[in-house]
């Protein structure tokens, strides 16, 4: 390093400053290279976590019957067929009933509620209720679905209790999409004489429509996942039969869960081909969800 | 009266069709009641949640001293010398839960500070898919990486019990990662670039303004990020199940196995305790000092978060 | 049709010439709790165009929403006063101000058709109302009346969106002219439209106010001499706190606003802005 001549005039400070440069971009590259670490190791647990399951699963995956049979009590016979179905059944009744409540709530946020009080309690009390852990649901489920109202423990209780876990999410992706519908389309339609509902119903609701799609796919993609409170409700480890809403029931989780607890050597492979099941279903969901945002966005 | 506008079809011909007729506004008000009624059930919900955990609870205290449950130091419902120490579960939370943040926070701070100031704007948004997977994929999946796969490769290198509380704190912290680096990733974007400008033309490298800088402001958002991944992790009930084990006890040493609180609700559900029994009543117990537990965590968050906004609006 | 007495006269020719459509007794408009445009007192007259002209936060786009209730949408706006559309007064708690609008349309500063078909854009409005003739003949007749069918009429079917600035706002202007008004409200309709657009839409307005009575708030002033009848003129000052608030200054036939104004206010934005 040269050494800067001293003139009479020339400040010395900004002479001692200039040491040491050098090496503190030295440290700085450092820890850039730790940081990008961190990211990747993220990364890298996932693609372990990934190829660990295919190289458990996909070979009891691809036997014939895994979808299609119903379990047995050996390993490497039987399929998940039961385990599918309910956990479909279980989506289907979750999208029918959060996204009237949950577009409901979230329009009559936007749209009609004052600014008193009690809305702010609402909205808190919405947000809050997005933190609740979902086994905590199962409790809620369990009291009320199964014992005041009578269901008892089957798949119209598990999925009333998703719909419950997935309502605060849709109903706060909901209310962010309509929250994006400009005000000048409000105004244009207002202008001509036409009332708030035919206003919401024709313009509002259209233009939110994909990201309330994309709110309501994510829940789904959550609640199918979810394994927690369906064991509270009381989801049995064995079925035998496709599940209609009023008998027992069982999930694609807890399938898994199931098979994992079981010490005979296959099950653990069978618990992995079912996780395959699953996550081809989560990927599918969220895939939609992101080819619904690159393409609707106006 | 002058005839308005002779091709209006919409008129009687009579200004006085602008007056309100009562059942035009029908149709609108119903929809509005109809709306309102839809964001009561979250209203409902959190009551049935606060009323039915504590009516329960309350039973269970009937039975069971305040004392007893908070100053035993045994959770042994199910054997025949019955302990009901709450502090065993909470310790096999904290416990996972310690371990999780000791990965969340590292991986995901790092993440959130390597895409905002040092990748390509680029790349944060191929990323994007990948990291919505991680935080997508079911939590059963998490418990079984840990227990089958997690564990035997530890074990190789440190005396592991096969169900531990350091395979599932680990995967719990993978698990969370995306939550917190994402949050904190939002709160460090939020700096103004004035803030950095400033530093920079001071003549700092990059790294001290983050770290005397950027950090800093953005330490609301952060913290808020850290404390609902504690939340997330405390209410996580799988992954532990899965992989911690059954075992309530008092420790410290992760390689033994414990029981979560999460983990003990689970297990009493799916065994045969009758409704109404003493043990029964244990689950809502539990139960209800969680939802206390995560309540006041999530709080903390918000507060912590809203302190955040004010500074920069 | 009954007689008010105005505090300023300042509208006497208009009424003695033309049906009054519109008389603001005493408007007042306070805005998160400050008043923002004084007491106006104005009457406007039938099938002719009135322009507002006036510099920014003199109160006339607030006046302009006056006149269809538009101001009920902004919370932290207030009204008070009576504004007569012939003979009732609008503001009375029993009218209802969706009925309103439908004689009264309104043209935004900025095109805003919906994001749906041309022909869908001017369809809704009847259709939301009840219209049960032809749909197609009406649409044609709308887009006819706005200078645009022969640009649009073999794309019905594209969106509304697609279109440039200046034929956005004409199928604006054919949507409002849909519903059949009495009334045209326009808030500045050309001030994002390029010179050539401008033009075709004021040439427009000259052709509209045969059949319908225009406002328009303008803060080109060459654009109000070049088509409008009356203009109004409005001004800002400030009051005891020091907050800038908007008052009408003079109303008159637009030749003599432009040659000599009665008002000194007036003169000197005029010659201001002119010289």
């Amino acid at each position: 390093m040269t050494t800067i001549e001293q003139r009479d005039n020339y400040p010395k400070s900004a002479a001692e400053f200039t040491e040491n440069v050098e090496k503190r971009e030295k440290i700085g590259k450092v820890f850039e290279i730790l940081f990008l670490l961190g990211l990747l190791l993220g990364l890298f647990v996932l693609a372990l976590l990934l190829f660990d399951v295919l190289r458990d699963g996909l070979g009891r995956f691809l036997m014939p019957g895994f979808l299609t049979e119903t379990p047995s009590r050996f390993p490497d016979r039987g399929g998940i067929r039961p385990a599918i179905v309910s956990s479909i059944l279980l989506g289907i009744i979750v999208i029918l009933t959060t996204v009237p409540i949950g577009v409901g709530a979230a329009l009559y946020l936007e749209e009609y509620a004052p600014k008193t009080w009690w809305t702010a309690i609402i909205e808190i009390n919405i947000s809050n209720l997005a933190g609740v852990p979902s086994i905590v649901y199962g409790l809620l489920g369990l009291g009320v679905f199964n014992y005041l109202l009578g269901f008892g423990p089957t798949l119209i209780s598990g999925a009333l209790t998703l719909s419950l876990l997935s309502l605060p999410v849709i109903i706060v992706t909901a209310r962010e999409a309509i929250r994006a519908v400009p005000d000048s389309l409000r105004y244009a339609s207002y202008g001509l004489g036409v009332t708030k509902w035919q206003t919401i119903s024709h313009h509002v609701i259209p233009y939110a429509v994909p990201g309330i799609l994309t709110g309501v796919i994510i829940s789904v993609s959550r609640a199918i996942g979810d394994a927690a409170s369906l064991i509270v409700v009381g989801a049995v480890a064995f079925l035998t039969f496709n599940p209609g809403l009023f008998n027992r029931f069982m999930a694609l989780p807890i399938q898994i869960y199931s098979y994992i607890t079981r010490p005979e050597p296959g099950f653990a492979n069978a618990a992995a081909a079912t996780i395959i099941v699953l996550i081809i279903l989560v990927l599918a969901l969220n895939g939609m969800a992101i080819y619904i945002r690159q393409r609707f966005y106006y | 009266m002058t005839n308005i506008n002779p091709e209006n079809i919409f008129l009687s011909n009579s200004i006085t069709s602008l007056e309100k007729h009562p059942s035009e506004d029908l149709p609108d008000t119903i929809v509005r009641i109809i709306l309102f009624a839809c964001a009561l059930v979250s209203v409902l919900t959190t009551f049935g949640i606060v009323l039915i955990i504590f009516q329960v609870t309350f039973e269970f205290f009937q039975k069971i001293s305040l004392a007893q449950f908070f100053l035993d130091t045994k959770w042994t419902p199910l054997f025949a010398e019955q302990h009901f120490g709450i502090w065993p579960l909470i310790n096999g939370t904290f416990l996972t839960t310690t371990i999780a943040m000791m990965v969340a926070i590292p991986l995901g701070l790092s993440s959130a500070i390597y895409l905002s100031e040092y990748a390509p704007p680029q790349l944060a948004a191929t990323l994007r898919p990948a990291v919505e997977l991680l935080a997508g994929i079911p939590t059963v999946v998490y418990g079984y990486f840990a227990l089958l796969f997690v564990t035997p490769l530890l074990r190789n290198i440190i005396p592991l019990e096969i169900f531990n509380a350091l395979s599932a704190g680990l995967m719990m912290g993978v698990m969370i990662t995306p939550t917190v680096g994402s949050i904190s990733l939002d709160a460090i974007r939020s700096v103004p670039p004035s803030l950095r400008e400033g530093a920079y033309a001071l003549g700092i490298t990059k790294l001290e303004a983050i770290f005397k800088v950027v950090l800093p402001a953005a330490l609301s958002g952060i913290t808020a990020a850290i404390v609902l991944g504690i939340s997330r992790a405390v209410g996580e009930t799988m992954t532990v199940l899965i992989a911690a084990g059954q075992q309530p006890k008092l420790t410290v040493n992760f390689a033994e196995s414990v029981e979560t609180m999460t983990a003990y609700m689970a297990q009493i559900s799916g065994g045969d305790s009758p409704r109404g029994s003493l043990n029964f009543q244990t689950l809502y117990a539990v139960g209800a000092v969680l939802f206390l537990i995560t309540l006041g965590l999530n709080i903390i968050s918000h507060w912590v978060s809203n302190r955040f906004k004010e500074k920069y609006e | 049709m009954a007689y008010y007495h105005s505090k300023n006269r300042l509208d006497t020719k208009a009424e003695q010439q033309n049906n009054v459509v519109f008389d603001v007794e005493g408007v007042k408009v306070y805005y998160d709790g400050f008043l923002a445009l004084l007491d106006v007192y104005l009457k406007i007259p039938e099938k002719q165009i009135t322009a507002f002209i006036g510099p920014s936060g003199c109160g006339k786009s607030t006046l302009l929403r006056c006149f269809n209730r538009m101001n009920d949408l902004i919370p932290k706006a207030k009204v008070e006063g009576r504004l007569y559309y012939r003979d009732r007064n609008i503001y009375d708690p029993k009218i209802n101000s969706v009925k309103l609008r439908r004689q009264v349309g309104m043209v935004f500063q900025r095109p805003n058709p919906f994001p749906k078909s041309i022909y869908e854009n001017i369809a809704f409005g009847p259709r939301a109302n009840g219209y049960k003739g032809n749909m197609d003949e009406l649409v044609e007749d709308s887009l006819r009346r706005a200078a645009i069918w022969d640009e649009v009429k073999d794309k019905l079917k594209a969106k509304g969106t697609a279109l440039s600035g200046g034929q956005q706002q004409r199928l604006c202007i054919a949507r409002a002219i849909a519903m059949k008004p009495d009334v045209l409200l326009m808030d500045e309709p050309c001030s994002a439209l390029d010179p050539i657009s401008t033009r075709q839409v004021e040439e427009l307005c000259l052709e509209l106010k045969e059949q319908y009575t225009i406002i328009m708030v303008t803060h080109n002033m060459q654009q109000a001499s070049r088509i409008a009848d009356w203009t109004a003129f409005f001004n800002t000052e400030i009051d005891e706190h020091g907050k800038r608030r908007g008052k009408l200054v003079e109303f008159s036939p637009t030749e003599q606003m432009f040659s000599s104004p009665t008002t000194k206010e007036a003169e000197e934005y005029i010659s201001g802005r002119f010289g």
